[in-house]
């Protein structure tokens, strides 16, 4: 099983889903010659050809559009947004039109669109290129909104979402691109949407996360662990609609619960997870549900000291870890 | 001598590939003249010296791949001390203070005002625990969920493995200079004044004694013991257990074939499965049979509802799924009761002899001692090697003689000694 990097898993996982099925086929800014300005489409304009790698104009809205209408008429188009910040512009396309479109059509059409995003900080991005924008599309029905934390969950999930029959929105985090490398097999695998992982087993508490915090989240178990605290870490996978069960399940472990996001505290995905873990575990609470989040400030700062501040990182968690467990 | 560490080379890049050394060990470099080149995903890159000086030992080879922040090679400024360089904006992250606040939490007792999450409480509520006799070892001496699960896998509450704090043993020495005042409750294991240490009673512990007590006070207790042959049973055993293992996951040991003694037995001498109530004895329809169980700090004697409707292998499940949930603090208040008579495995501690107090308020108790090898006489002058055990009863002399107590040993004897492969085939 050959170790790659997050973005590898994801360019492999386009290139077997366009191989797999004709009709799957990539649109965005850049995508084509240059391969994207990350590098996610290397190599797929020279595999698979210009019609099938679109280069578009810097139009979101369009970009979004075009694929919702391709989609209805029976194509598999994998939109890339150059940043998640810039999503913006299409979001009336994504929650007006390609959310609702089976719903409002009474099953008659359907919308099988993948958008794919880089988002997050701690690449000195500032405001218009570090967004987690995430919750502002959570609680949209008809929307699927994934986020993998890891190469072999990025590649089963986004050709799990290629072959989803409604939109589902993939947002990849940019600094766990070249940072994370993991095992991923050659084969033709799947991640179900939907479904959380348990990424660490543990019995003293429980840390609920997603994406990049995942990585923190289990660097920060490892230093806890020597000193005997077992944390239980559940990675989300897909953060819209949540896997309830799991959190539950996940909840009702240990009792003592830590939510960790990048995102801006108030109104995060976590919030949510707060509320059905409140709804359903009171009696098997031991200690209040914490939150570990990004400051309810406009935007990650462009300052080092300030992004470093904003951003999550693993000596947060820890800390965050050991006040809960030593509750 | 200062270090040059692999810097920042551009969004998402968290390393770089050692391309080439522009300036070798002894060269000299000026600040800011470039001394490697770095390939990256994304780009090639000069590295800046961010020092003028001699170049050091190149720590990163032609070909290393290097996590950004990390030592590339040494410059030396001429000065003494090693330092950092500092051209590189993004760190790894230093450990920060706070997480040096590392202390696993210490046992603590909870307050008087303490106040319990919705889970401890549920769980002591479900588990008839006390939670004035737990010691809470969360933030300020609360009691976690992890210490409620202690105490029901251990059965009493948890000690506190630090001696008590001064302030409490200032509280038990004032009480001490006052003879009116009363006797400080004890809730962890404390030191007295003459190193002697006191032990708080749990629950379990109580019980037990009440119980013991209670027994050996109420009922007129009489002992018998008998020395059996068991060597066919240990030949049986040993032919089977591997396969046993093997099939059901669980090593089959001679308590399960006892048993089966035992309760056909009792079918056979039906009083010795009955309690005194006074005015009556009440014989028992049901053979329900207690096992004791210990665990280290305590004894529990779940039940076998109906042992004489089970086969061998049977009661050996049985007694497998009674274990099991008293090792692991599953046992539930229906599994500990409606014992009609108890057979107590005293041979697992390699006792010989052993005078049992009753199970209250049962008539008897029967101990297996420990199988050992013997030279015995099996016929007259002829010497063998036999597996010897004893069978030790106690019994309620109200309801029982020594008469119907010796048939009754006779019978169990008769049972085990000429065992029948077929009747008690665990297969």
């Amino acid at each position: 099983m050959p170790m790659m990097s997050y973005i590898d898993a994801i360019t492999l996982a386009m290139k077997e889903e366009m191989e797999r099925d004709p009709n799957v086929f990539v649109l965005g800014e850049d995508v084509g010659h240059k391969g994207g300005v990350f590098k996610a489409t290397k190599g797929l304009h020279e595999q698979f050809g210009e019609a099938r790698v679109l280069d578009t104009p810097l139009a979101e809205s369009a970009i979004v559009g075009v694929a919702i209408g391709a989609a209805m008429y029976g194509k598999r188009p994998i939109a890339e947004m150059q940043f998640a910040d810039f999503i913006m512009p299409a979001v009336n396309q994504i929650v007006s039109e390609a959310a609702k479109m089976r719903y409002r059509s009474n099953n008659d059409w359907h919308c099988p669109l993948v958008v794919r995003a880089p988002f997050g900080g701690g690449v000195h991005g500032a405001l218009y290129h570090s967004q987690s924008v995430e919750a502002l599309f959570a609680g949209t029905p008809g929307l699927k909104i994934v986020i993998p934390s890891t190469p072999y969950d990025a590649k089963g999930l986004l050709k799990a979402a290629v072959r989803d029959e409604d939109p589902v929105l993939f947002f990849e985090h940019k600094r766990a691109y070249r940072l994370l490398k993991g095992n991923v097999p050659e084969d033709d695998y799947i991640v179900p949407i939907g479904k959380a992982d348990v990424k660490r087993e543990g019995s003293d508490i429980t840390v609920i996360t997603y994406g990049l915090c995942v990585h923190f989240a289990m660097q920060a178990a490892d230093r806890l662990a020597s000193d005997g605290i077992e944390v239980e870490i559940v990675d989300l996978r897909t953060v819209y609609p949540l896997d309830k069960e799991a959190i539950i399940e996940a909840a009702k472990k240990t009792g003592k619960v830590l939510l960790v996001t990048e995102d801006n505290k108030e109104g995060s995905i976590m919030s949510e997870v707060a509320a059905i873990i409140s709804e359903h575990c009171l009696f098997d609470l031991d200690a209040p549900i914490r939150r570990l989040a990004g400051p309810d400030v406009p935007a990650m700062p462009y300052a080092p000291t300030m992004e470093k501040f904003f951003m999550m990182n693993p000596d947060k968690i820890e800390h965050a870890m050991r006040e809960l467990a030593a509750f | 001598m200062k270090n040059i560490t692999m810097p920042q080379l551009g969004e998402s890049v968290t390393e770089g590939t050692i391309e080439r050394w522009i300036v070798q060990p002894g060269e000299r470099v000026e600040k800011y003249d470039p001394i490697a080149e770095v390939q990256t995903d994304k780009v090639m890159a000069e590295v800046p010296s961010s020092f003028s000086g001699i170049m050091g030992e190149h720590i990163a080879q032609v070909g290393d791949v290097v996590p950004v922040g990390d030592v590339i090679c040494t410059i030396d400024t001429g000065e003494g001390t090693t330092e950092e360089s500092a051209p590189v904006p993004q760190q790894t992250p230093k450990p920060q203070e706070q997480s040096k606040q590392t202390a696993v939490p210490q046992a603590k007792k909870a307050g008087s005002h303490a106040r319990y999450s919705p889970v401890v409480m549920r769980l002591a509520a479900e588990h008839n625990i006390d939670l004035q006799q737990v010691v809470g070892t969360g933030a300020s001496g609360r009691i976690t969920r992890n210490d409620i699960k202690r105490v029901i896998e251990d059965g009493i509450p948890v000690s506190a493995p630090t001696p008590a704090p001064a302030r409490a043993e200032a509280v038990v020495e004032q009480a001490q200079t006052t003879t009116s005042a009363p006797q400080k409750k004890i809730t962890k294991e404390t030191l007295d004044d003459n190193g002697d240490t006191l032990i708080p009673v749990s629950s379990v512990r109580r019980a037990i004694a009440e119980k013991m007590t209670r027994s050996l006070h109420e009922i007129p207790h009489a002992w018998m013991a008998m020395e059996i042959d068991v060597t066919n049973l240990v030949k049986y055993r040993n032919e089977v257990k591997d396969a046993f293992y093997e099939r059901e996951g669980f090593k089959l040991t001679y308590l399960p074939f006892f048993i089966e003694a035992v309760a056909k037995a009792l079918k056979k001498f039906p009083l010795l499965n009955s309690t005194w109530e006074g005015d009556v004895i009440r014989q028992h329809k049901d053979v329900h049979i207690s096992i004791a169980v210990a665990t280290d700090d305590a004894l529990y004697v779940p039940v076998i509802k109906h042992a004489d409707d089970y086969s061998v292998r049977g009661l050996a499940k049985q007694l497998n799924r009674l274990t099991t949930a008293v090792r692991e603090g599953t046992m539930t208040m229906e599994q500990m009761q409606g014992g009609t008579f108890t057979v107590n495995n005293t041979g697992a501690f390699g006792s010989t002899l052993s005078k049992g107090i009753i199970n209250h308020p049962q008539a008897a108790i029967i101990q297996i001692e420990s199988i050992n090898q013997k030279p015995v006489f099996i016929e007259e002058n002829v010497l063998a090697g036999r597996y010897m055990t004893n069978l030790c009863i106690s019994i309620d002399h109200r309801i029982l003689d020594g008469l119907i107590c010796g048939k009754f040993l006779q019978h169990v004897k008769f049972l085990l000694e000429n065992f029948d492969k077929q009747q008690m085939s665990v297969d």
